[in-house]
């Protein structure tokens, strides 16, 4: 049994329609994992789930084995930081990050060390007496990671924490978020929208759509082999074909041309996707298989490549063309799709 | 400061300040008078007045009643009103805006009327004390006034501080005065003066409501104004304006002014 598990948990607001349709989610001790999807897919309500904010309609959540479904939240031990930081504006730096050891009854000169150590670790000694207003966006974010980690929760839940950086900052901080998660090795859920922001922190990542999972997995594999077409299409993939299976490496599209791929589908009618930057443009139109002709619509510059919308028997393509080798509008073209960059989707 | 000359609107803000000013200055003055009536400018000075006041066991009496009575009002407004703001800020969005209209409605209706159905229901019906009876018109009409200031300043504080402190271990009602209570502190502060202030100025609802041994002091001085027209009353005016400021200067050294306007 994993770590943290969650099962068949549905959530409904008003009791008919399901924001959380029958999740599962299980999650190894000192992972990172990543909540990742469009806004409504479901990823915070999961996450507050897990936190105790939202009960969920059936289903049951596991912490090392014991069932937290029910347990009231401020029981559960779990560390949160919110999209908006939601530092105590009453109360400075010290005093923000001492809330939660203070409410243990700990004694005074245990809870100075602890704070004093955590507030080292997060780089904010210098700013112990400063009050949330007074601080930029930045410091705001160490402050609420080192109020949740100075407790050492079991469960560090982080709801969208970078959205309210600018971009540079963005960067600097998820290393350090990364590098302070390893360092206590604590299991980390991370609600995100960004893919990029995603992959760089992740162990694993679960692609959420419509109150489900659709494809969990480590950065990599996500990446270079989505399994669904919402995956695909949510991580940059532009193009799709119909398949039929012929042999286990061969498949017919919809006008009979063949196409050759390095992987295998298990079911007979399938759906092939590929990345608009490793679909070719090629001249010689000898080549029979994996390619189609097409007339090309729209050229728009995209800075290091053009891209083009090419319109074909199979339906619109994008593809990136080089630089170098501009094509004009109406032209008509030879795209070549090679078997070791078409994937073919479960679903 | 930036120094930027406008000289229409320095003169209207003089207009205006005088107007607002000259007849407290005007009223101070005729405090001092020697006459038996109130006259401007006065011929001669005395403080007999003053004395008159405090010598007065109409006057004294219906003050600590006025105190006595804003005091509880307005204390018991709070007690309602605070976590009334809480619930509206918080929950109920459906209907939220009907209870938000139907709790400031007392501001709605005229306080003469809200006095005059007041009267025909707790006294004349259900014939309840005066002193309660005035308690509850007064609590009446202050409550709105707690309820939208207090709600105005809720309504700032980020709700996932509450949600913060849940996580970090506070239970719910814990969560509510560690965190939300003192990040409306202003607030509540603002709300106490103001219904204090309004509940101790009341003429409409507390004049159908009073009655024999049972008097505020703004009642007090609409009857002694209709017998005589003595300066006593500019004195008691004068010691009203000076327990204003005395109030003002207080609240402004220990919370700032700001506080005041919320």
């Amino acid at each position: 049994m994993a770590f943290m598990d969650l099962s068949d948990i549905c959530v409904s607001y008003d009791g008919k329609t399901n924001i959380l349709k029958e999740l599962d989610l299980s999650v190894k001790e000192g992972e990172l994992v990543s909540l990742l999807g469009p806004s409504g897919c479901g990823k915070t309500t999961t996450l507050r789930v897990i936190g105790g904010f939202i009960p969920p309609v059936s289903g049951t959540f596991t912490l090392d084995g014991t069932d937290m479904t029910h347990v009231p939240v401020h029981k559960r031990n779990f560390g949160f930081v919110f999209q908006s930081y939601a530092l105590f504006p009453h109360l400075d730096v010290r005093n923000n990050v001492a809330f939660g050891l203070k409410l243990q009854k700990m004694e005074q000169s245990l809870i100075d060390t602890k704070v004093n150590e955590m507030m080292e670790i997060c780089g904010l000694t210098e700013l112990s007496d400063r009050f949330p207003k007074n601080m930029s966006g930045g410091q705001r974010q160490r402050v609420a990671l080192a109020r949740a980690l100075v407790l050492e929760p079991k469960l560090l839940l982080l709801d969208e924490p970078l959205s309210n950086l600018d971009a540079k900052l963005r960067i600097s901080m998820r290393l350090e978020i990364k590098k302070l998660q390893k360092k206590m090795g604590i299991t980390t859920i991370f609600v995100t929208h960004d893919q990029e922001e995603c992959f760089s922190i992740s162990d694993r990542v679960a692609v959420m759509n419509k109150g489900k999972v659709e494809m969990f997995d480590t950065p990599e594999n996500i990446y270079t082999t989505p399994t669904t077409e919402f995956v695909a299409r949510f991580i940059g993939f532009e193009n799709f074909i119909d398949f039929t299976k012929l042999e286990e490496h061969t498949y017919k599209a919809q006008d009979g041309s063949l196409f050759h791929t390095d992987v295998i589908s298990v079911k007979d009618q399938c759906k092939a996707t590929i990345r608009p930057d490793d679909i070719k443009i090629i001249n010689d139109v000898n080549i029979a298989e994996n390619s189609i002709t097409g007339k090309i619509i729209v050229r728009t510059f995209l800075g290091k490549s053009y891209q083009y919308e090419i319109h074909t028997r199979l339906g619109r393509f994008l593809v990136n063309g080089d630089i170098e080798d501009v094509h004009k509008r109406e032209e008509i073209v030879t795209i070549y799709l090679p078997s070791n960059k078409l994937i073919l989707l479960q679903s | 400061m930036a120094t930027r000359k406008n000289t229409p609107l320095t003169i209207i803000a003089i207009i205006v300040f005088a107007f607002l000013i000259l007849p407290l200055v005007i009223i101070t003055i005729t405090a001092f008078g020697g006459e038996n009536t109130i006259v401007f400018p006065i011929k001669s000075f005395s403080l007999k007045w003053f004395a008159n006041v405090f010598n007065s066991e109409t006057f004294v009496t219906s003050f600590l009643l006025s105190l006595k009575l804003a005091l509880l009002a307005t204390v018991l407004a709070l007690l309602v009103g605070i976590p009334a703001a809480y619930a509206l800020a918080r929950h109920w969005e459906k209907g939220n805006t009907f209870l938000k209209s139907f709790f400031l409605s007392p501001t709605l209706v005229p306080g003469i009327v809200l006095g005059f159905a007041l009267f025909q229901f707790l006294i004349i019906i259900l014939q309840i004390p005066l002193f309660i009876g005035l308690l509850l018109g007064h609590f009446l009409t202050v409550l709105p006034y707690i309820i939208r200031i207090v709600g105005a300043s809720m309504e700032q504080v980020d709700i996932s501080i509450e949600e913060v402190a849940w996580s970090l271990g506070c239970t719910k009602p814990k969560a509510f005065f560690k965190v939300v209570l003192p990040n409306i502190s202003s607030g509540i502060t603002s709300a106490f003066m103001l219904a204090f202030i309004n509940s101790f100025n009341n003429i409409p609802v507390s004049m159908f409501l009073t009655g024999p041994g049972v008097s505020t002091l703004p009642t007090t001085l609409m009857n002694y104004i209709e017998y005589y027209y003595d300066p006593t009353v500019s004195a008691v005016s004068v010691i009203l304006m000076l327990a204003t400021i005395a109030i003002m200067y207080l609240v402004e050294k220990t919370l700032g002014i700001g506080a005041l306007l919320g």
